[in-house]
């Protein structure tokens, strides 16, 4: 598999990274070794071994549900480029 | 007799499958400790993973996950022990991470089913596919500004179940029916508050049309429906619009859609080109789900009962299938039932909540929440009938003061004197009057004219201003007639 320069303009606006003409295809031979030694890895057989999620904890530690955090607006508003009262202000988007 | 829109072409059936988002009842969100209460001052209830904060890990509520199991178990679905989280990736401005955090590839509930009943008494099975676990986004206000679009985040991070139906639904009435059970059973397990006002329960309707007997065709996605009313009112608008395009040679685009309340119509939302490219992969901050059978067991265990099993329950206690429905669509209004047939007659008990109380109800503009008889109120006074106490009349007008007042039963009897009288001695003696009063009308009864027993009653009981025993009354007259 290897992926076409529209296919990498694609995932560059899909994860809105701007790429200049020149980077688009420094970008496809970087993805394309990736998908290269995806593909290697492939070739391994492994039926019938469980699929490993990560290498920490074999399953999610859980909360109890108890309010303890929050009210901290000021905080989390701290650092928004744009502030209306205690809003994030954005570009107005609407459907 | 399956629904169809009749087109200039001839008739369409319709087919619609609901992506249901219900907001998970809990204290705390999914993955942080900020809290969930509806209307709080702006990013009040925000903690640094709710905003996206960078290095903040998700740590995952208990009491969520319980909640998508009870909710698994009441729409008798598969559990599913072993479940993973995964990354939707989008960007919008009330999604601070730049993803949700979703079940895409194992959801922790698989299929189920929710039976729904139709206005003529017939029943249908409706398939669930499956529910997940999932993170709410923020909410935007864009009416503050003429420029700006404002982001609150106190939604954000707050529990969703995504309840996924199959494409089981043939017109706006079993979409409709389908929806009203859900929240039915939501609302009995306490999973979610189903109040669709404040935006607890949204569906996402999907909906395609077809001739008798073909496959599916292309189907599209109306958004954010908040009611049932207008769930109903998206299915037949889209469908129309639809069988429009077909019918005048064009082709069906699978797109999101909105449903535009006012004009009753549904309108094109984003373009189709990035739609649905979402990018799926596992969250590498959380390992999988993993639940233990005897924990689903314990939640089993504890499960209310749910709506079916009480409506059949309360058929069973002499209830007529009518009356067991009323009394069973909204857990308040059943608990309130129990409480007045707890050791009396169900069916008498039941006659007054569906009849009387519900008439006070709407007339005083309250609600079985906070109703303007009390349960123990309305049981004490089925007490005096019982014992003879009050007599059917006298009941209603005690009911109806009872409603004024607020004073229990016995205290208005007290009051008023209304108790009923039962010495029929003190009866016959008001008979005999009666009688005396009336000496040409007695000589027409006995010459044959029986119609007249009625009047004497009626004159017996205006003379004890309703207080009779109607039972002695008509004993005390056909005795001194007879």
């Amino acid at each position: 598999m290897s992926l076409d320069t529209a296919t990498v303009r694609r995932i560059a606006a899909l994860a809105r990274i701007r790429l200049e003409a020149a980077e688009v295809e420094r970008m496809q031979t970087e993805l394309n070794d990736i998908l290269g030694w995806i593909e290697q890895l492939q070739a391994v057989d492994t039926a019938g071994v469980e699929p490993m999620a990560g290498a920490g904890a074999v399953a999610l530690r859980m909360r109890e549900d108890v309010v303890t955090d929050g009210g901290v607006a000021p905080r989390v508003l701290a650092n928004a480029p744009d502030r209306e009262g205690e809003y994030f202000g954005v570009p107005k988007v609407v459907e | 007799m399956t629904y169809t829109i009749e087109g200039r072409t001839g008739p369409w059936e319709i087919v619609v499958g609901l992506e249901v988002h219900a907001q998970v009842t809990s204290h705390a969100k999914l993955f942080s400790g900020a809290a969930t209460a509806f209307g709080a001052e702006p990013n009040s209830q925000v903690s640094f993973v709710d905003a996206g904060f960078p290095g903040m890990l998700p740590v995952i509520n208990h009491e969520c996950v319980a909640q998508a199991v009870r909710t698994g178990l009441g729409l008798n679905a598969k559990v599913n022990l072993w479940s993973r989280f995964d990354r939707k990736n989008y960007f919008y401005a009330d999604l601070p991470q730049g993803y949700q955090i979703s079940q895409f590839a194992h959801p922790i509930i698989g299929e189920g089913v929710v039976e729904i009943t139709l206005a003529d008494g017939s029943a249908k099975n409706i398939g669930v596919t499956r529910l997940h676990l999932e993170q709410d986004a923020g909410k935007s206000l864009h009416d503050q500004h003429p420029q700006k679009s404002f982001i609150d985040l106190n939604r954000s991070g707050v529990a969703l179940m995504e309840i996924v139906s199959e494409p089981d639904i043939r017109s706006p009435e079993e979409a409709g029916a389908y929806l009203t059970k859900l929240r039915q059973i939501l609302r009995y397990l306490g999973t979610c508050d189903g109040n669709m006002d404040e935006g607890s329960m949204r569906a996402d309707v999907n909906v395609s049309v077809r001739r008798a007997g073909e496959g599916y065709r292309t189907r599209c996605e109306v958004k954010n429906v908040n009611s049932i009313r207008f769930v109903m009112q998206s299915v037949e608008a889209e469908a129309r619009r639809q069988i429009e395009v077909f019918e005048t040679g064009g082709t069906v685009e699978q797109e999101t859609r909105l449903f535009d309340t006012a004009r009753g119509i549904t309108r094109s939302m984003r373009s189709k080109e990035d739609a649905h490219d979402y990018r799926y992969f596992p969250d590498p901050d959380l390992p999988p789900l993993v639940i233990a059978q005897s924990w689903v067991d314990q939640l089993k265990a504890a499960l209310p009962e749910l709506p079916d099993v009480r409506r059949a329950r309360y058929v069973a206690m002499g209830l007529s299938p009518y009356d067991a429905h009323v009394l069973t669509l909204e857990r308040e209004t059943a608990a309130y039932f129990e409480e007045v047939a707890a050791g009396r007659d169900a069916k008498i008990a039941a006659n007054w909540v569906t009849g009387d109380l519900f008439a006070a109800i709407n007339r005083t503009k309250t609600s079985i929440a906070a109703p303007p008889v009390p349960a123990a109120h309305l049981g004490a006074l089925l007490d005096l009938l019982a014992d003879k106490t009050l007599s059917g009349t006298l009941a209603k007008q005690v009911f109806e003061a009872m409603v004024e007042e607020g004073k229990s039963p016995g205290a208005i009897v007290e009051a008023r004197g209304l108790r009923q009288v039962t010495d029929s001695g003190a009866i016959e003696r008001i008979v005999a009057g009666v009688l005396d009063a009336n000496t040409d009308k007695v000589a027409e009864y006995r010459s044959g004219k029986d119609k007249l027993f009625g009047f004497f009653v009626g004159q017996t009981m205006k003379a004890m201003q309703g207080k009779g025993n109607p039972a002695l009354v008509n004993d005390a007259v056909k005795k001194l007639l007879g």
